[in-house]
Order: structure tokens, then C-alpha cells, then sequence
């Protein structure tokens, strides 16, 4: 989409939202470098949650929406859960349909806007939690891998079905009592960014939601490996301090405590050959279009 | 947004598309439903009910197709994949199961592709979550449903029993009787599914077996005119494309609403489902001639039905007039919208009812007899089921039975 078409007519600007005039007068739209620093003065794409006090994942969709590399081409794809409560609150096309069927509608999608749009990278990206990308729709989660989909898959991973009230999820780690899970969870947390590898994603990450900065580099990794090379995987922590029993300053905390050395989420990538080639590339380019930028401030205005 | 529909010739609303009168990148050119069906000349083809499918599919602008393979649809699903080798499609797949294909249809539609599929039977039982969803998302998918058995233990044979899970989707359900009606339908169907007063999915069905493997004679429209294509901006819901300026779709989700907006929110969107098909009417009307066929159907006794149920009953119908009974006949085109007050209009004079059907079940003597006054007219059957075929001679026992006339059969 062209910035033309966020602009407002003069006439009707007094009766339009003050978001949609934030939206055109400070929109990040098209700014390359845009990231997690913008989240404080750039409410565009989200401003209010309907999560938890204290959620992880609330951060977590600040920082994703603001390293998206172009959200005026960006649509996502949910799935039920905590995060069908936020995106309605998202100024991004987004689909909800099903439980577990997200990957199956990203593949149309992505096809269909690869087929209409073909001179524009529309970027899919595909943001659901555990259940659904791990238990109810691993099959097609892992069939959109074996395809190839030129999309991201995001998995909000908080290790239960948060929504509806914290039963037991194939993420969960072995041993932890739960609803449908009495007598303690019997079997290991599935291994999903090695499923994801092995599934034939280019470009796999492991992280939590605990530095910005990290959530940042992989988004933006994860979706332009996406456009140029295959799927993708990002796997967030995002603990449902609710249901493990934590207050709600102690989300970062848990967080910390898991990516710590011999935690269940040290953060971890698979980039295959191709990937890494595209990163580095893409490492190199921005470097010099950064240091000619700056070079060209250092000019005197009228020189 | 009820417009007349029968305008300087034109059945329908004239398309109005860009691309009217342009040519695709196969040299066919794009044009308006009515001049296709009523100005072009239409010749005849020996056909299977699976090659019509290709043919209508030849002449759709469809812009994706995702096939699963399942008896007895396997074959035109396979058949539209040749088109698509053939770049008559953008975008083709094999998808892992129906409720995937289905999730991948959705998605291809809410990205402004026209969209056609196919299943059956099993097939469609594991689609169903995602029929209310294209409904509700009004998506003007279509998918061809070449109805079989869904019991166990495991049958292939038709049966039209999953078209009554079909009845309440908030999809449109026609009900093609023959090759001739499957072509007629298929194309006709995303005209009016797409409707911008519309704009719901469309299951075009058609009995398994008997239609997708026979062959018939089938008169189709030019090879080089293809369908105008399907306009994703003239949707009643933003097409997700990020085409559209963004904006926050809900300030609250609905679902966290416990309370009266929830409810009421839902429940308005419901009945604008259902008012959404009724308004296909008048483009159905205009498209298909009506949305029942009438023989006859001032004689004291009648059948009404639809799909092959009804071939069979024309056959029982002509030997029946050789012994002198006179029966007429009321075949039965769309399912959803039910054509109430013209089953209505035309049983008006009736005092026998016939239903025949091929399902266990008897859902459209049922839907019937909820529709007309002193129901008790209505005789279930007969009925077929689980891939039996219906002999015209059945039909033809059950009237005379039921009527009280001796036959061999029922006088031994």
C-alpha cells in the first residue's frame, strides 16, 4: 500500500480518530530502520491491549509490530487464543478464522498476493500460540514447512492453552501440573524449532520475549529469509504468569530466569546456507546505506 | 440494492468489470454471464460430469484451486490441475486434507482471488468448520460437492445425505440434476455468489457416480469467452491485502463481551447471513429460470425432488402415463435459498406429494412439509441409500402403492 493512501481529506480531518492522524502525520511506514525504539512514539499499528496486566505477550506484539520491515505490506494471520484478543486492537489486515488452521490460510494468501501483487513484497506473517500452532494445527504448521510457504511462522509459546484457563500443551515442560494434566504432564516439551529445521524452515529462532533488541533482529531476519528464501520459525517465550502462578512485574523476571544458562529457552537459531547468504548480504547493505546516511548529515545543509 | 434484474436483455446485472471485453493471457475474452449463456452460441460435447467440471472451470477466471484427492471428485480436481499446467489458473495445490483445503481456499479469498475446489462426502464432514467461516468472513468461495456415502463402514457410492449438513452453513447449496445443469450452475454460481448484496460461498452439488461418471451430452459456450473476473473492492468486507487504509477493526473484542452487545452482535451478523442468501434470489431467479422447474405441476399428484432423483422420476413419470396415472413434476434447483413460496405455488393443486430421495434420511421430504399447508400430502419417498441406485419401476411401485393401486409387486 502507498503512503497516498493514508492521507486524510481536509475536509473530513476534524471528524477522523486521533489515531488515524497519528497514523499519517508519525507513521513509521517505509522507514527502514524502524524497531522496538519507536514503540513509545509510534502508536500506529498498537496503542491498548485487552491481556493481562503484565503479560509477556503484550511486549511481545509491541516488539514485533515495530520491527515488521513493512507493515504497510504486512498481513497476519491468527489463530484462537490470547492473541485473537489483540488484534482486533491492531492496525494491520488480520485474519482470524479457525483454531489451528493459520498456516493453511497463510498459504492461500501469501499465493494469492504473490499472484496479484507481483511487483510488491506483501509479507505474510502468521502469529499464534502454542495450541494452535503445536497441538490442533501442528499438520498444517509443518505441511506449510514441507511446501515451502514463502511466510513466518510466529509461535507465542507459553507453555499451556492460556485462553482457557491452563490445560496442558504440547509445549509444556514435562512434569508440570495442570488442568487435563492432574497427575503432571508425562511427556517431554516437543521440540519444535528442530521439527522446524528438520520441516525445512531457512531461517529457525529460540528466544524469549526478555531484550528487545534480540526480538527485533529476529522478526526482521524471519521475514525477509520469508521473502527471498522459505519459511520461517520464531518460537517466544511469552509465560502466562497467570497460570504459573506469578504476579504481574515478575513476567521478565521468569523470562530471564528461563534463557539463563541450562534454561528450557537460551536463545538458539537454525539459518540454513541460502539464509545466511541473504543475512549477510542484507548485513552489509545496511551497514553502508547507514554510514552514507550519516555521512551525508555531517554535510553542511547549504554546501 | 434490489435493483430489477431483467434490463435491456440482461438476466443480471451487467458486469461491469475493467477487463469487460479485454483478453486473458490465454486469448479468452472476458464477458459479461448473460452474453456468454444467451448470446454466444452454445454447442454440444459428449462429456463425463468430471470434464464439464473442467470445462466450466476452463471459462471461470478462477484464480486458485487447491485438490485433495477423494472418490468420486478426485478426477476433476486432477482435471483443474491440468488447466492450471495449462496457466488458465494463477495458483494450484495439492493441500493435506479437506479442512486444510478449505482453511487454504479461505485464505486465498480473503486475499481477492476468485476461488473453486471440490470434495465429497467424508470430505466435506471434515470441511464443515470452515463453511460457517466462509460464510461469516463472506468469502464467495465455491466448492463442488459430488455427494457419496459419509457412514461407516467405509461406502464411495453417492448418497446426498451431507448435503443436509450443508442446509444450515449460511451457504448458498444448488443442486445440479445433470452434466448440463453442473456446467450451468458452476458459472452462474460465482456470478451470484459474488454479488456484492450477497457475497456468501456457493456449494454447487451434484450426485456422485451418476453425474461425475457418465456421459452426457452437454451444450457449453465458447472456448475463448471467459468470465469477467471477480472484483475483490466491490466486497461487503475489506480484502485483506493492506490495500485498504488499516484501521483498529474492533475498540473490544466481541468475544470478551459477556454480555448484551456480544449477543446481539453475533446474532444481527447471523441473520445477515441468512438475509444475504435470500437476497440471491433475484439474480438466481434471473440466472437459472427460476428456482424450480415446473411439469405439469397442476395434476393431482406429484413429484418433487431434485439431482438425479429427478431424471429417474421423469422416466417413473413416463411409464406411469402408460397405464394412465398422470404425475407431474417439480424439480427442485437451489436448496439454500428454499424455494418456499414456489413449492408452495406450485403443490397448490396437489393431493399426493412424492419425495423421492437418495439418503436415509428423507431431509427434503422434510423440508417440504415444513414448507407447505396440509403437509400430510407429502409422502416420504421412496429412498434410497448408501450408493443404491433408484429404478424408475421404484418410484413408480411406491406411487401405486401408496395411491392404492394394485401391482404385481404389492398384490403378491
Amino acid at each position: 500500500m502507498s503512503r497516498e493512501k493514508i492521507q486524510i481529506c481536509e475536509d473530513l480531518a476534524d471528524i477522523m480518530p486521533p489515531e488515524y492522524h497519528k497514523l499519517v502525520e508519525s507513521a513509521t511506514y517505509g522507514d527502514q530502520d524502524r524497531g522496538w525504539k519507536d514503540i513509545g512514539s509510534s502508536t500506529e499499528l498498537i496503542e491498548q491491549h485487552s491481556l493481562c496486566a503484565g503479560c509477556p505477550e503484550s511486549i511481545a506484539f509491541r516488539y514485533i509490530l515495530a520491527s515488521l520491515p513493512a507493515p504497510e505490506d504486512t498481513v497476519f494471520v491468527g489463530s484462537t487464543g490470547c492473541t485473537s484478543l489483540v488484534f482486533p486492537h491492531v492496525a494491520v489486515h488480520n485474519i482470524h478464522s479457525l483454531f489451528g488452521n493459520q498456516n493453511a490460510i497463510a498459504s492461500g494468501l501469501k499465493r494469492t498476493l504473490k499472484s496479484r501483487f507481483p511487483d510488491v513484497e506483501k509479507d505474510v506473517v502468521v502469529l499464534a500460540g502454542d495450541g494452535a500452532t503445536v497441538d490442533i494445527g501442528l499438520d498444517m504448521t509443518m505441511q506449510s514447512w514441507f511446501r515451502q510457504e514463502k511466510f513466518t511462522t510466529i509461535c507465542f509459546d507459553n507453555e499451556l492453552y492460556a485462553n482457557t484457563g491452563g490445560q496442558e500443551s504440547g509445549l509444556m515442560q514435562k512434569g508440570f501440573v495442570a488442568k487435563m494434566a492432574p497427575k503432571g504432564k508425562n511427556f517431554e516439551k516437543v521440540r519444535l524449532p528442530e521439527i522446524a529445521r528438520e520441516a525445512g524452515c531457512a531461517y529457525v529462532a529460540l528466544l524469549t520475549v526478555s531484550k528487545p533488541n534480540r526480538v527485533e533482529q529476529v522478526i526482521k531476519n524471519a521475514v525477509l529469509v520469508a521473502r527471498e528464501v522459505g519459511p520461517t520459525f520464531v518460537q517466544l517465550y511469552t509465560p502466562c504468569i497467570l497460570e504459573i502462578g506469578k504476579q504481574s512485574m515478575e513476567g521478565l523476571d521468569e523470562m530471564k530466569d528461563s534463557e539463563s544458562i541450562g534454561g528450557r529457552f537460551v536463545q538458539k537459531e537454525y539459518i540454513s546456507d541460502e539464509a545466511q547468504k541473504l543475512l549477510d548480504s542484507i548485513k552489509v547493505e545496511t551497514k553502508e546505506r547507514k554510514k552514507a546516511a550519516k555521512e551525508a548529515a555531517k554535510k553542511p545543509v547549504n554546501a | 440494492m434490489n435493483k430489477q434484474v431483467d434490463q435491456k436483455g440482461k438476466r443480471i446485472i451487467a458486469s461491469k468489470h475493467v477487463k469487460l471485453g479485454t483478453k486473458n493471457r490465454k486469448g479468452q475474452t472476458y464477458t459479461d454471464i448473460n452474453d456468454i449463456f444467451y448470446k454466444a452460441e452454445q454447442t454440444p460435447n459428449f462429456l463425463t460430469g468430471s470434464e464439464v467440471i473442467k470445462e466450466a472451470i476452463r471459462r471461470a477466471s478462477v484464480g486458485t484451486s487447491v485438490a485433495y484427492p477423494i472418490t468420486p471428485q478426485s478426477e476433476a480436481a486432477a482435471l483443474i490441475g491440468e488447466l492450471y499446467a495449462e496457466d488458465y489458473l494463477d495458483e494450484y495445490f495439492r493441500g493435506e486434507s479437506e479442512f486444510a483445503v478449505m482453511g487454504q481456499c479461505a485464505g486465498a479469498a480473503f486475499g481477492g482471488h476468485r476461488v473453486f475446489t471440490t470434495t465429497a462426502g467424508p470430505g466435506t464432514l471434515r470441511a464443515m468448520e470452515n463453511f460457517p467461516m466462509w460464510a461469516g468472513s463472506r468469502l464467495p468461495i465455491q466448492v463442488c460437492v459430488t455427494c457419496r456415502g459419509i457412514n461407516s463402514p467405509l461406502s464411495i457410492q453417492p448418497d446426498t445425505l451431507e448435503m443436509h449438513y450443508l442446509l444450515e452453513t449460511g451457504m448458498l447449496v444448488w443442486h445440479a440434476e445433470t452434466a448440463q445443469d453442473l456446467y450451468d450452475f458452476i458459472l452462474k454460481g460465482f456470478i451470484v455468489a459474488e454479488q456484492p448484496d450477497v457475497h456468501v460461498p456457493i456449494a454447487v452439488c451434484c450426485d456422485g457416480f451418476f453425474v461425475t461418471h457418465t456421459k452426457d451430452t452437454v451444450e457449453l459456450s465458447p472456448e475463448d469467452l471467459c468470465l469477467t473476473p471477480y472484483n475483490p473492492y466491490e466486497s461487503p468486507v475489506t480484502c485483506m491485502d493492506m490495500e485498504i487504509a488499516p484501521y483498529r477493526m474492533m475498540r473490544d473484542p466481541f468475544v470478551m463481551k459477556s454480555n448484551y452487545i456480544n449477543y446481539s452482535t453475533h446474532a444481527s451478523w447471523q441473520q445477515e447471513i441468512k438475509a444475504a442468501v435470500e437476497r440471491s434470489r433475484k439474480h438466481t431467479i434471473a440466472l437459472l429460470d427460476g428456482l424450480i422447474d415446473e411439469h405439469n405441476s397442476d395434476r393431482e399428484i406429484l413429484i418433487v425432488t431434485s439431482g438425479t432423483a429427478v431424471s429417474q422420476s421423469r422416466e417413473a413419470i413416463r411409464l406411469l402415463e402408460e397405464e394412465g396415472i398422470k404425475v407431474g413434476l417439480v424439480k427442485i434447483k437451489t436448496v439454500r435459498p428454499f424455494p418456499y413460496e414456489e413449492i408452495k405455488q406450485a403443490t397448490k393443486h396437489a393431493k399426493h406429494i412424492f419425495v423421492p430421495e437418495f439418503n436415509v434420511a428423507g431431509w427434503m421430504a422434510r423440508e417440504i412439509k415444513s414448507t407447505i399447508p396440509d403437509n400430510e400430502r407429502v409422502y416420504c419417498g421412496p429412498h434410497v441409500a448408501g450408493g443404491m441406485t433408484m429404478p424408475s419401476e421404484v418410484i413408480v411401485e411406491e406411487i401405486k402403492t401408496h395411491l392404492g393401486i394394485k401391482t404385481a409387486q404389492n398384490s403378491r
